[in-house]
């Protein structure tokens, strides 16, 4: 129990630090997530055959691909795009972008694609008449989407949302290889340094247990909220 | 982009992918088992066996798979007792400690899957077959299972799919999978996005293939 102690003798802050990480990753890869499929959800559901060829092949790549090759293109190829596009612009210094940055990108790329799906199957189950009633009715393009589809649709998005974020929380150890300091890296650090990995990767193993646990109990309050009259 | 480099590396990578399919193979064998065996637990009316097997497959979907490989690989090992044993044997190889932590992991998927195959059988096939005066061991074995593994068959070509992206973990505790020898091109050549294309190529073609096959028995099998 004493490598669990805070303070300089034991691992205690070391991990309680690596948990707030982690989440903080977790969220930062969902909102990116979220900002790819607020892109990439209209376009699988255009008309258009063109956009929606882009749709399908975002989230057709990213989910037919591993998460660790998409982590290590981050890793290795992160900064020499960065560097490309700047000097395009006339900047020829060496970029370096931290490792919370690459990893939150490509852990909120992987987590857009399935968000995407979500989204888009919940908007296509929403009755159709409730499209036509507006149109019917008059309504502005944005008005009708925000006011009478959007509350449907996150309804319909929540439950499967929460399944999309328990993803994105363990694929945020896979971030570990790129040495940005969350649970895994942690525990990978001090089981080094213990000599003792069965001790610290079970702990991990609990930490994560419990932020799954946790985040159920929240989202299932959340689900209940959004489908109070139904 | 550097098109010598993708064709010089698409042989090696080739060669990977049969690591590859291999891990994700027999992970599957073994992860079909355990996953039938939890699934029978889950049903048992016996609150304690029942229990058991929730808590088998809450702990091993809560974790990272990654986890659960270095536990496997790192951690055992260290225990002085289980090294004297002769699971030793087994346990000091990465390549079986990765395939355990995968059959674990798939089993467990594979366990929640054909629970709920099994609850939504029909009870009237069942009555069926017991007013027909089959015994219930046959009705299980000849009625339930055969129809259980149908009506879970899209959702386990899902879990085919996420299981040949989780064999990408391999690469951490030293196997050259796929993955494994994209990071060492990449790392020596420090070309990653045409290493990206060839190998992502590579996982995407499987899972087209894995796709297609399931997609081929849904069919062969429907009712």
């Amino acid at each position: 129990m004493e490598l669990l102690s805070f303070g300089k003798t034991g691992w205690g802050d070391e991990l309680f630090y690596a948990t707030l990480m982690t989440i903080a990753v977790s969220i930062t890869a969902m909102l990116i997530g979220f900002l790819f499929s607020i892109i990439f959800t209209p376009l699988k559901l255009s008309n258009n055959k063109f956009l929606n060829l882009i749709g399908n092949t975002y989230t057709t790549i990213i989910r037919g691909v591993p998460e660790l090759l998409v982590i290590y293109l981050f890793f290795f190829g992160g900064s020499g795009a960065i560097m490309y596009v700047a000097s395009i612009f006339g900047y020829y210094e060496y970029i370096e972008i931290n490792a919370f940055i690459t990893g939150s990108c490509a852990i909120g790329i992987i987590s857009g694609a399935y968000s995407t799906e979500v989204f888009r199957g919940a908007i296509q189950s929403i009755d159709k008449g409730q499209f036509e009633a507006c149109k019917v009715l008059g309504f502005k393009k944005y008005i009708y989407f925000l006011k009478v589809i959007m509350p449907q649709m996150l309804r319909l998005a929540i439950p499967n949302l929460s399944n999309v974020w328990q993803i994105t929380l363990k694929d945020t150890s896979l971030i570990s290889v790129t040495g940005l300091v969350e649970i895994m890296r942690q525990s990978y650090i001090a089981a080094g340094s213990t000599r003792d990995p069965l001790f610290f990767y079970s702990f991990a193993a609990i930490l994560y247990l419990m932020l799954t646990f946790i985040s159920m109990k929240l989202i299932n309050r959340l689900e209940f909220k959004y489908s109070r009259g139904f | 982009m550097d098109i010598s480099l993708m064709l010089t590396s698409l042989p090696k990578l080739l060669g990977a992918a049969v690591v590859t399919l291999k891990l994700l193979s027999l992970s599957l064998l073994f992860g079909i088992f355990i996953g039938l065996l939890f699934a029978i637990l889950r049903l048992n009316k016996n609150p304690f066996i029942n229990k058991f097997a929730y808590g088998y497959s809450y702990l091993f979907r809560g974790t990272p798979l990654l986890v659960q490989i270095f536990i496997i690989y790192f951690g055992l090992g260290q225990v002085e007792y289980f090294r004297s044993t002769f699971l030793w044997v087994v346990f000091k190889e990465p390549y079986w400690c990765a395939i355990i932590a995968f059959a674990l992991n798939t089993g467990a998927y594979t366990s929640e899957i054909l629970r709920s195959a099994f609850q939504t059988i029909k009870p009237g096939i069942i009555e069926a077959g017991k007013s027909l005066g089959i015994s219930n061991k046959i009705i299980f074995y000849k009625i339930q299972i055969p129809v259980a593994i149908r009506q879970s068959l899209p959702a386990y070509g899902n879990e085919i799919i996420l299981m040949m992206k989780g064999t990408s973990l391999a690469s951490t505790v030293t196997l050259m999978d796929l993955t494994g020898v994209a990071k060492y091109i990449i790392s020596t050549t420090f070309k990653p996005i045409e290493v990206f294309i060839v190998a992502g190529g590579i996982y995407l073609f499987m899972t087209f293939l894995i796709h297609n096959v399931i997609k081929f028995l849904e069919k062969k099998y429907s009712f």
